[in-house]
């Protein structure tokens, strides 16, 4: 897996973003358990003590679950997971539908072009 | 966890009539990696040798774990100099058991593992390596150790880019998770994203001290951007400084 962290925003912030990314493509399951704060931060090469606040962040929206004998679990709530997944693809549409309007498209435009793209 | 393990308070030292560090005052508290960061001359090297007993300061005070420098601070406190100090007749087994004689906390197992994993022969000679492997060396020797304080100077200057990935990655995993790592660097893109905190020095003073990841999100730039605006100087002739 690669970490791809830029120069401009707070680390914790771009790991929980793909942390999340990787819960909902489905690389951690539903109720699976996730590696070790030490583990996770080895590998993106970055400081426990930020992966440890990345990771704070999911268990916060509820994507996680802390327990104490288990460690850490990707949530058996698959409704979190589901809301989470809308919520960011509608970031990602509004983010379209931005970036259509900057070359002259109106909304209903933009899904038409989306619309008839093949594949 | 949050307990202070490093405090220094107005301290002074002098190079004949140089002022090399001027009132400096900081501390530092368990489980951090932390960077030194400033611009050359500005008293890194020097503030290392004063926490690591090498220099006595002229004022203030230095308490590490409570103590000031010296028989106790040295058992807790690892420190990577910025030059090699070891006869180059020796094998790297040899170092290993000079370490296991001179530190309790000192774990051969470890270091042997990380020689292996870096590739190195423990049967040569110092003077038959490299100049990046014999860095190396000394830094699997300051990292087997199991301390409450690592001091790096300069770890990463001498090896390649490939070798710098290697090594960062080998701190993070060795140092033990209470204990706090001071790291001093010029090259702070390289290192930015293992830090926690960092520490601004300038002119043998405390610039700023700052998490990270605060900078990043108030200044909306990495450390490595903030540190060039704040360390920039003019050029001869005037314009700007910053051609990247």
């Amino acid at each position: 897996m690669d970490w791809k962290l830029d120069d401009s925003r707070p680390i914790w912030i771009q790991l929980q973003e793909q942390l999340t990314r990787m819960i909902l493509s489905g690389r951690y399951q539903v109720g699976g358990k996730l590696p070790s704060v030490r583990d996770l931060a080895a590998e993106a090469g970055v400081n426990p003590n930020t992966m440890q606040r990345a990771l704070a962040g999911l268990d916060a929206e509820g994507l996680t679950v802390t327990n104490r004998t288990s460690g850490r679990t990707v949530t058996e709530d698959t409704s979190v997971l589901e809301g989470m997944r809308a919520k960011l693809a509608n970031e990602l549409i509004e983010q379209f539908y931005e970036a259509a309007a900057q070359l002259g498209y109106t909304r209903d435009q933009a899904l038409e072009l989306l619309k008839r793209r093949k594949g | 966890m949050s307990e202070i393990l490093l405090q220094c308070q107005d301290v002074w030292k002098y190079y004949g009539r140089k002022e090399a560090l001027r009132g400096l005052s900081f501390q530092l508290t368990g489980g951090k990696i932390v960077g030194l960061l400033g611009p050359n001359g500005s008293g890194k090297t020097t503030l290392m040798k004063v926490l690591n007993g090498l220099l006595r300061p002229e004022r203030g005070s230095v308490l590490i774990d409570g103590e000031t420098p010296g028989i106790y601070t040295k058992s807790i406190v690892s420190y990577l100099p910025d030059k090699t100090y070891f006869a180059d007749w020796m094998k790297v087994s040899d170092l290993f058991g000079l370490f296991e004689d001179f530190y309790g906390d000192f774990d051969r197992g470890k270091a042997e593992e990380m020689s292996w994993a870096l590739e190195i022969d423990t049967n040569q000679r110092m003077k038959t390596l490299s100049k990046g492997t014999r860095e190396k060396v000394q830094l699997i020797l300051v990292m087997s150790r199991n301390a409450k304080l690592y001091l790096l100077d300069e770890p990463i200057a001498g090896v390649d880019p490939a070798a710098r990935d290697y090594i960062l990655a080998t701190i993070l995993n060795n140092y033990n998770p209470e204990g706090t790592v001071l790291i001093s660097t010029h090259l702070i893109s390289d290192v930015e994203r293992v830090l926690d905190e960092v520490l601004f020095i300038q002119d043998g003073q405390v610039l700023r001290q700052e998490l990270v990841d605060d900078i990043r999100e108030k200044e909306g730039k990495s450390v490595d951007e903030l540190f060039r605006e704040v360390f920039r100087t003019v050029p001869y002739g005037g314009g700007a400084a910053n051609v990247r």
